[in-house]
């Protein structure tokens, strides 16, 4: 898959919404992606806008394509992207419970992409969906097929709706934060599902999340996003040795992990920009430390700094001054 | 009447008397069924603890949703009536209180609550939510009480002059600080911050969490400080509490906690924390718990934990593990150590 300058905007009564402002990014075969950002940084918008899961209006894709297996999804019709949706590339979202439906019963649910993209008859669904429940780890899965989404637990349902979104063998799968509204033992289980799957089945992740720590024992790359751009974007290790970006080291900076218990946390200063003109100069520039005259007139383009890591700022931490960008 | 905040003078090292005792305590809730509505039985949120919070000492408390660890900290504040048990509030059981006795206690022992949106009028200014516990208990009037709203606000990090606008036009950890400028408005001993930051984004939550260690500095605080995310409570804490299913499985201070965990329980919650560097996430060895916590209106027999336990043997299915010191200063409940 291969993003380019894609750019989403929300039309509202108080004006223009730039939530994703010009975002290009690749993702290669069975590699797991991770997206991190504070809320709204335009990361789920981002990656909806990929999919057109956003009600347009009021948001509408200003520009960019989404190439994927030689289509361009940006262009598609809404039929036309119902089959890539669902049978070629999976969704799993934060809340479990609010993507179940609560009537149906979970069987029923996971069995409709699969006779809709598939073709399978009822009996063939059925047999698909027991195998489905068994890979994600639900035991007695031929009894609680017939089960609803209520008689889950938290987890569990979170298994079910990965059961659903693996239903069609997609290429790739998207998870927006899936393990954000879960306990930590029981989003310590769903990881380990998700390591072991990409080693059965092979698949590209897109992995949204807040939580640095996940990203960390999961990514392969990783890509920051601030005020609806990608500010760094490098392979997990890189960026977690070698923060380029001023934000993604303040952000880092404002772990607890990394401090000892008597030194102060670090904190960022200031508020997220409100996004209600399209950046002209960096839009991390006020609440940034290293900010100079630079930062506040241009909005840095993304630049490479060795291998495949990328950065978008002006500043330099190696030098501590201005980045050599003639 | 002064208008100072009081300036506590303990900053010695936490003293080991006691603010807060706990013993025993019982906090059930009843389920009804049925036409009649009779009794069927009861969901255990709080199933007898037995602990201390010292003076001027952060006490974390962790554990995963419907633990009961927020139904604890309700209930060391008397914001529900204990089934059972005694919480002594510097020697006096406030657990039997009621009515007017209890009301002078409720000053000394203010909350933090977790979602600022929520816990915050929407229809009253900044000034006075944060003058109505002064106005509520009588304390401060006319120029003193709006002397002393500007100086909580200051006091918090906010701006004097914003006493007149309204909580929405604040972002999340601003609405935070104004939760915690309402707290200390009766000048408390005692606050109990349920999840003050898990609401917040993660470079907010380092604001929020400095400007609590530096209120305790400066004014004496003694916190119970209920959270889910360990590393944070590592932070704060000087000693971690851990609840499973309405019960402690262990307690003891910050780094032997995180050094030697002795309880399964304990062990698998730690290794389940995700650390930010991916060297370490690539060689760390995870205990994977099975299954989920089991329903509180229907708890397992014998140890409440020994359903997802890897160190489970016969006997935990059967006996229920004591709440001991096995060593000074460190509980543990389990049949294993």
């Amino acid at each position: 898959m291969e993003v380019s300058d894609l750019k989403t905007v929300f039309q509202t009564h108080d004006g223009v919404i730039h939530a994703v402002n010009g975002i290009s990014f690749s993702l290669d075969e069975g590699e797991l992606l991770a997206v991190v950002g504070e809320s709204g940084s335009g990361k789920s918008v981002a990656m909806m806008s990929l999919m057109q899961l956003l009600p347009m209006p009021p948001a509408r894709i200003a520009s960019g394509r989404v190439m994927f297996q030689n289509q361009d999804l940006v262009k598609l019709s809404s039929s036309g992207i119902r089959h890539v949706r669902g049978a070629r590339i999976g969704f799993v979202f934060q809340d479990p419970m609010t993507s179940l439906n609560p009537v149906f019963t979970v069987g029923y649910q996971i069995m409709e992409p699969l006779r809709e993209h598939m073709g399978l008859n009822r009996k063939q669904a059925r047999q698909r969906a027991i195998e489905l429940l068994e890979i994600v780890g639900i035991p007695a899965a031929s009894k609680r097929i017939d089960d609803y989404p209520h008689q889950f637990s938290g987890g569990m349902r979170q298994r079910v709706v990965i059961a659903i979104a693996l239903a069609c063998d997609p290429k790739v799968l998207i998870a927006d934060e899936p393990t954000t509204a879960l306990d930590v033992t029981v989003q310590a289980q769903i990881l380990e599902l998700v390591r072991d799957l990409r080693q059965k089945l092979g698949m590209a992740i897109i992995w949204i999340t807040h939580d640095l720590g996940v990203a960390a024992g999961i990514a392969d790359r990783v890509i920051v996003m601030y005020g609806g751009l990608v500010v760094e974007h490098a392979p997990v290790q890189e960026l977690f040795a070698n923060p380029q970006h001023p934000y993604t080291r303040a952000l880092l900076d404002s772990l607890p992990g990394r401090h000892t218990a008597d030194e102060r946390l670090r904190s960022i200063g200031g508020q997220p920009p409100l996004l209600l003109a399209e950046p002209s100069s960096c839009p991390f520039a006020p609440r940034c430390t290293h900010a100079f005259d630079r930062c506040r007139q241009q909005n840095p383009r993304l630049m490479n700094v060795e291998g495949r890591h990328e950065v978008a700022c002006w500043w330099d931490p190696e030098t501590r001054g201005p980045r050599d960008v003639g | 009447m002064s208008v100072e905040l009081a300036e506590h003078p303990i900053n010695q090292p936490a003293s080991p008397a006691p603010l807060v005792r706990v013993e025993d305590l019982l906090m059930h809730f009843p389920v009804y069924k049925g036409i009649l509505r009779r009794q069927i039985g009861a969901v255990k949120a709080v199933d007898g603890l037995t602990f201390d919070i010292r003076k001027g000492e952060t006490l974390g408390l962790v554990g995963e949703s419907g633990c009961g660890k927020s139904t604890t900290g309700r209930a060391l504040l008397r914001l529900y009536r204990a089934t059972g048990g005694r919480i002594l509030f510097e020697g006096k059981d406030i657990a039997a209180l009621d009515g007017e006795p209890l009301r002078r206690m409720r000053p000394r022992m203010q909350m933090i609550f977790q979602d600022p949106q929520a816990s915050l009028n929407p229809r009253m200014t900044v000034g006075s939510i944060i003058a109505e516990p002064l106005i509520e208990h009588g304390v401060y009037k006319g120029e003193a009480r709006k002397a002393k709203v500007r100086e909580l606000l200051d006091a918090v990090g906010l701006n004097p002059d914003y006493v007149n606008r309204y909580p929405h036009e604040f972002s999340g950890g601003q609405r935070q600080r104004i939760g915690i400028a309402r707290a200390l408005a009766l000048d408390p001993d005692f606050i109990v911050c349920d999840e003050p930051i898990a609401a917040l984004d993660v470079s907010i939550q380092a604001q929020v969490v400095n400007l609590l260690k530096d209120l305790q500095k400066k004014l004496g605080l003694t916190y119970l400080f209920i959270s889910h995310d360990l590393s944070m409570v590592k932070h704060i804490a000087d000693r971690v509490a851990v609840m499973y299913l309405g019960k402690m499985v262990e307690l003891a201070d910050v780094a032997t906690l995180f050094a030697v965990p002795k309880h399964p329980y304990t062990k698998a919650l730690l290794s389940a924390v995700p650390v930010p560097d991916p060297q370490v996430e690539a060689t760390r060895k995870r205990i994977i718990l099975k299954g989920d916590i089991p329903d509180p209106a229907n708890p397992p027999v014998g140890c409440k934990f020994c359903t997802r336990c890897p160190e489970a043997i016969e006997r935990c299915f059967v006996e229920e593990p004591v709440w001991r010191e096995v060593d000074p200063g460190r509980h543990v409940a389990c049949h294993r150590v």
